[in-house]
């Protein structure tokens, strides 16, 4: 029988709404999983727990669409965990975001889902890399 | 050892349709018609057809749309659909079903008004429950991520990519049947284009054209006694990777680092015996990324490799003599011009772009966001 709670992307867009980002980890290969699936993409392991997400990554990819309303950026971001996801970077102009730059997320809510999206780290001067 | 398949079938008749702009055709007509061309094309009636092979945006059961519309019954059918590589793969397949003998003459075909009909590139996707959200404007949205992942490893430059812009265009002004024919354009004109999605401006981008385009294959003890020169099947090979660009393994390189060694292993060749490649450009850095996994530069060469005109009518290598999905037509689903594209210049027919002894064409279809590619080696008489 299916669980009723339903599956991993349901239980990712629960866990959403309470404001939590959570990802999947295989208890026995401690590896981390996103998007959430029912099993450890390539090797099939179904140990899968959700854990918290740190909420750091880097850009790995980006772009901006340039349309008349104005410039968004796109972005493929890698999680501090290691799986990449599709978001965008925000409180920067879309086009001055980096590959390399590091960033946090946010949980938002856009056309009445919530929805993660990232916001440069900016570095204080003298603190350090 | 050679490959059981090797050369076993062949292309026998090839054909396009309403390239370009078809007002009042709609997608189905544009196949249909193509697909009666390229029957007359190899000498073949249209009721010897017992093999159909269909790819659309827009039918759910494309197969069944050409058989009924044709009137034809066939024994073996294929409807796979993996984008714009589909025909690659419906060619692997009819291969197989030919050897088989699951049929005995494989009819390949597509066709899209999306042009005349919406003006823009018909989405053949249902939405992606972890891109959506974002609003990607897809396709292009994922071919800008790869090529700015490109650019920050490799140091691949805009310049270079107009180079494959600029190339794709002079092979165009050699072919009448180019949408874009009779229209110079250089690197500046590229650069100085509208920036739509960074690194790409409207000139990175293929044209949203309508067009039909068929192929017929039969096997090889029957291509010999057709109406054209026949183009036999030496090699072919699919990977696919991914489904989506935010999970493709790594941005710079694509399944065709594997489908390609796998299609020159089935053919028993190497790079330098291609004459002409044939890469699905929907994109300009389609072709620098297709050039580095097929093994003509090393990764992360492809933008130096294309530079100075390398690509070009004159070049070192002939690539996308039609003009290419830049240049020529892109209907939405190209890879079914890169078949006929190969198949006239090994017959010698492609006019003022013919490529000076033409005997061994490669083509790599690309389908999704660089998710499914399929490379096939096509070659003269000669080869086998």
């Amino acid at each position: 029988m299916a669980d009723t709670v339903g599956g991993p992307e349901a239980q990712f867009r629960a866990f959403l709404k309470q404001g939590r980002f959570m990802i999947q980890r295989s208890r026995s290969t401690g590896k981390h999983v996103y998007y959430p699936r029912v099993a450890v993409p390539g090797s099939g392991e179904t140990d899968l727990d959700w854990v918290e997400a740190a909420g750091t990554g880097t850009v790995y990819a980006t772009t901006v669409n340039r349309t008349r309303d104005g410039n968004t950026n796109l972005a493929i971001i890698e999680l501090d965990e290691g799986p990449r996801m599709m978001s965008r970077v925000e409180g920067v102009p879309a086009e001055t975001v980096k590959i390399g730059q590091r960033v946090r997320a946010r949980i938002a809510v856009e056309d009445a889902a919530e929805i993660i999206l990232f916001e440069a780290i900016v570095t204080q001067p003298g603190a350090g890399a | 050892m050679t490959h059981p398949i090797r050369g076993k079938t062949a292309v026998v008749g090839v054909a396009t349709y309403g390239c370009g702009e078809a007002p009042g055709w709609s997608s189905i007509e544009l196949m249909c018609q193509s697909a009666i061309l390229a029957l007359a094309d190899a000498g073949i009636p249209l009721h010897e057809v017992d093999g159909v092979f269909a790819a659309t945006a827009t039918h759910a059961f494309p197969t069944m749309s050409v058989a009924e519309y044709l009137g034809v019954k066939p024994r073996y059918f294929d409807g796979t659909n993996v984008g714009g590589s589909s025909f690659e793969q419906h060619m692997l397949n009819a291969a197989l079903a030919l050897d088989a003998g699951l049929c005995n003459v494989a009819l390949i075909c597509y066709g899209s008004n999306q042009r005349t009909a919406s003006g823009k590139l018909v989405p053949l996707s249902e939405p992606q429950p972890y891109e959506t959200p974002y609003k990607p404007r897809m396709p292009m949205n994922a071919y800008a991520l790869a090529a700015s992942r490109h650019m920050h490893e490799y140091g691949t430059t805009r310049e270079q990519m107009a180079e494959v812009a600029v190339a794709a265009r002079a092979w165009a002004n050699l072919n009448p049947e180019a949408f874009m024919h009779g229209k110079p354009l250089s690197v500046a004109d590229v650069m100085g284009s509208r920036l739509i999605s960074d690194p790409f401006t409207a000139l990175d981008c293929c044209l949203v054209t309508d067009g039909g385009a068929a192929c017929v294959m039969v096997r090889a003890d029957r291509a010999k006694d057709c109406a054209q020169q026949p183009a036999y099947l030496l090699g072919a090979a699919g990977a696919n990777w991914h489904r989506t660009i935010s999970m493709m393994p790594d941005l710079t390189v694509t399944a065709c680092a594997e489908s390609g060694p796998r299609a020159f292993e089935m053919a028993g060749m190497k790079q330098s015996d291609v004459d002409l490649v044939m890469l699905y450009d929907a994109f300009t850095i389609n072709t620098i990324l297709f050039l580095e996994d097929l093994g003509f530069c090393p990764k992360g060469e492809g933008g130096r490799f294309v530079a100075e005109g390398r690509i070009a009518p004159g070049g070192d290598l002939a690539v996308n003599t039609n003009g290419g999905g830049l240049s020529c037509v892109h209907p939405g689903m190209y890879g079914m011009y890169l078949i006929v594209e190969s198949v006239r210049q090994l017959r010698g027919q492609a006019g003022a772009r013919q490529v000076a002894q033409c005997d061994v064409a490669l083509l790599n279809g690309n389908g999704g966001t660089l998710s499914s590619q399929i490379t096939a080696l096509l070659g003269t008489a000669a080869t086998l």
